[in-house]
């Protein structure tokens, strides 16, 4: 996994709430087996004005001027800013897989759904989660402010604004140090190999049914 | 101390703990299906790995399966690929049981595992389906989850995961004639919201829950996850354990008798606390029908759109106004006037054999409106399909207008054949009403099977409770 430690983009303002993971990457594209080339069909029925298909060159579609990663001035963003309950919905990775491969490197939020947030870990996507006032606070900036950039600090648990105001934001401690770290969970989890073994062996003569 | 059910679930399956409470859990149960799990199966392939536990994996192909025409196979080179790919993944790799497509116990990856005795009080149960807290109804700690942790899963039979917030919510009374479990849990979301559960694991209790079969509690359990919580789940009853008895991979024998006094202990203990405390009186909840694009938006069928104005915070009012628009309703409009296009009765939701009877006792000696273009019936498994033919519910369906298909999870998210044109409307069983997600610019209202039935005879939707 790639390591997140610190980053700095320009941000751009996704001003919706219940932002479901069919919008961020609809069905018809789940149908890959790879894990990359998502990020083209991102937001796919509100980027495009036309119906998206697997295998369909994006270059030539006519896109939705309205939908605002679409306008000029937001081209390179890399931080995305949105409202409560981002990515609710289905469990589907190709969502995180999407943002990725669409340039995103951290999302902020007011709140997340659970699989969303727990999959973009797995993947180097930073979600974070401020308090609503900083939230509008951040909303007014990026609006008002062309080429409006903020520098997320892993390390620190920092957003850090141009203007020097820095927001902290919580983070497991163990998810920290795997961002950090760019580690791979299942080679730390085999780390602790005997004690699944241990842990499956007093379960198969205390419940052996389970393992029929 | 006196324990949640959510306690003793968490706590006989941690296997290792981090300093900052984030545990290994042991998985019981791993459910894997086609769309979710081919890049999991590669990482695992790449990184030289090979799965912990094949014992522990039921397989299915439900998601891009087609509902018609089985003779000619998969069509979509696209989809066909995929469901290939499982093929070969679980012929490399094993499982306990694998029903692939066109197999007569082939099905939606969250009907075959129950009704096969796969899934048992107890379990840890996992699959890369966010509708995976289904099994919470037998008393399972279930997770939907990502791909990375089908691979994690696959490697390691464990999950990394943090304790959630332990939410009881308590629905007592007794529902009327013509509600359902469908809309037990649609009332709830409208309560809570779809993220008033966000960070919580919910056991749903109460005598109304209590109450309802195992293929109810299914139901809810199904849509905990469409109010944030990624698991929901239900004690242990008599009703779990009758259920349970002879199924194919339930215990037998001396082990059965060992397994039944195990399971009568997974309920609550009488004084155990819980973070949050959620109440709803059965016998006030209606038959519900969403308006919108989020399962929170959603009234009783005696009920109206809302208008924008409404709502008082500005996000929710300008989500409001979205939905509106996209759904092409105007506000304060009674929702029993508004016409639909297509029923779907099918999905993880609501695709068992008792939905089927609910909707078939609606639909018999009556015809679908001359204005609806297509009624479709998909049972969730060949199980079910053919258990609901043994007892003629498909002539019931025929005879009335509907169409009678093979199983799969079909129209819900139209990954198939089986979807809405930009602008139609739809009465339909299944768990989500987003933009787009039963096709572009599909416009989906979630109701119960009873109350999609009536909408198909009526052309709009009907109170059901007038038919019975």
């Amino acid at each position: 996994m790639e390591k997140f430690i610190k980053h700095e983009g320009l941000v751009v303002p996704l001003d919706r709430a219940n932002v479901d993971t069919d919008a961020i990457i609809p069905k018809q594209f789940l149908k890959s087996i790879k894990r990359s080339g998502f990020g083209p069909n991102a937001f796919d029925e509100w980027r495009y004005m036309d119906h998206g298909e697997p295998g369909k060159d994006c270059a030539g579609r006519p896109k939705n001027p309205n939908f605002v990663l679409n306008q000029d001035r937001y081209q390179g963003a890399s931080i995305l800013l949105t409202r409560q309950n981002f990515g609710c919905g289905s469990s589907r990775e190709h969502a995180p897989w999407a943002l990725q491969d669409f340039g995103f490197r951290a999302i902020i939020g007011d709140s997340f759904a659970d699989i969303f947030f727990n999959n973009c870990f797995k993947n180097g996507l930073l979600p974070i989660v401020l308090p609503k006032a900083e939230m509008d606070a951040l909303f007014g900036l990026t609006e008002h402010t062309p080429g409006y950039r903020l520098t997320v600090d892993l390390a620190a648990q920092l957003v850090v604004r141009p203007d020097g105001h820095a927001i902290p934001f919580q983070i497991d401690g163990f998810r920290k140090e795997c961002l950090l770290n760019g580690w791979d969970d299942i080679g730390l989890t085999l780390r602790h190999a005997e004690k699944i073994r241990d842990y499956e062996d007093r379960r198969k003569r205390e419940q052996p049914w389970l393992f029929a | 101390m006196a324990k949640t059910l959510y306690d003793k679930l968490w706590e006989s399956h941690v296997v290792h703990a981090e300093e900052d409470g984030t545990a290994l859990l042991y998985i019981d149960r791993h459910l894997v299906h086609e769309v979710t799990s081919p890049q999991a199966f590669e990482g695992l392939k790449l990184a030289g790995r090979k799965p912990w536990r094949i014992s522990s994996i039921v397989a299915t192909a439900d998601h891009n399966t087609p509902t018609s025409h089985w003779e000619r196979g998969i069509e979509d080179p696209i989809s066909r690929q995929q469901v290939e790919t499982l093929d070969v993944n679980i012929r490399e790799v094993g499982a306990l049981a694998y029903f692939p497509f066109k197999d007569k116990r082939q099905g939606i990856v969250h009907v075959i595992g129950p009704e096969n005795g796969a899934t048992l009080p107890g379990m840890t149960v996992v699959c890369g389906d966010s509708h995976t807290s289904t099994h919470g109804a037998f008393g399972c700690l279930a997770h939907g989850i990502g791909t990375s942790e089908v691979e994690h899963v696959l490697a390691t039979q464990c999950l990394l995961q943090k304790k959630s917030k332990a939410m009881l919510v308590r629905i007592d009374g007794k529902v009327g004639a013509g509600v359902t479990a469908k809309d037990i849990v649609l009332a709830l979301i409208g309560k809570i919201g779809t993220a008033g559960g966000t960070g919580y694991a919910i056991e749903f209790g109460g005598s109304a829950i209590r109450a309802l079969s195992m293929e109810g509690r299914m139901t809810v359990c199904n849509m905990a996850i469409e109010a944030g919580a990624r698991v929901g789940f239900v004690a242990v009853d008599e009703t779990t354990i009758a259920y349970l008895k002879d199924k194919t991979f339930a215990p037998k024998g001396g082990d059965w008798d060992k397994a039944v006094a195990y399971w009568r202990t997974l309920v609550s203990d009488a004084d155990a606390k819980f973070d949050a405390v959620v109440e709803l009186d059965a016998a006030s909840i209606v038959p519900q029908v969403t308006w919108g694009t989020s399962p929170e938006m959603v009234t009783g069928i005696n009920g109206s759109v809302p208008a924008p104005e409404d709502y008082s915070d500005p996000v929710k009012r300008e989500g409001v106004e979205r939905a509106l628009q996209y759904m092409g309703l105007t506000p304060r409009m009674p929702i029993n006037q508004v016409k639909i296009d297509k029923v779907f009765i099918g999905s993880c939701t609501n695709s068992r054999i008792e939905d089927l009877r609910a909707a078939a006792v609606v639909a018999r000696g009556r015809h679908v409106a001359a204005s609806v273009k297509l009624a479709l019936v998909v049972p969730g498994s060949g199980l079910v399909k053919a258990q609901a033919e043994a007892e003629g519910l498909d002539k019931i369906f025929i005879a009335a207008g509907f169409e009678w298909r093979q199983p799969g999870c079909s129209m819900c998210l139209a990954m198939n054949d089986d979807r809405l044109e930009p602008g139609e409307r739809c009465a339909s069983t299944s768990n989500r009403n987003f933009e787009g997600r039963q096709g572009n610019g599909g416009r989906t209202h979630l109701v119960s099977p009873a109350m999609a039935a009536a909408a198909a005879i009526a052309g709009r939707f009907a109170d059901v409770r007038e038919l019975l």
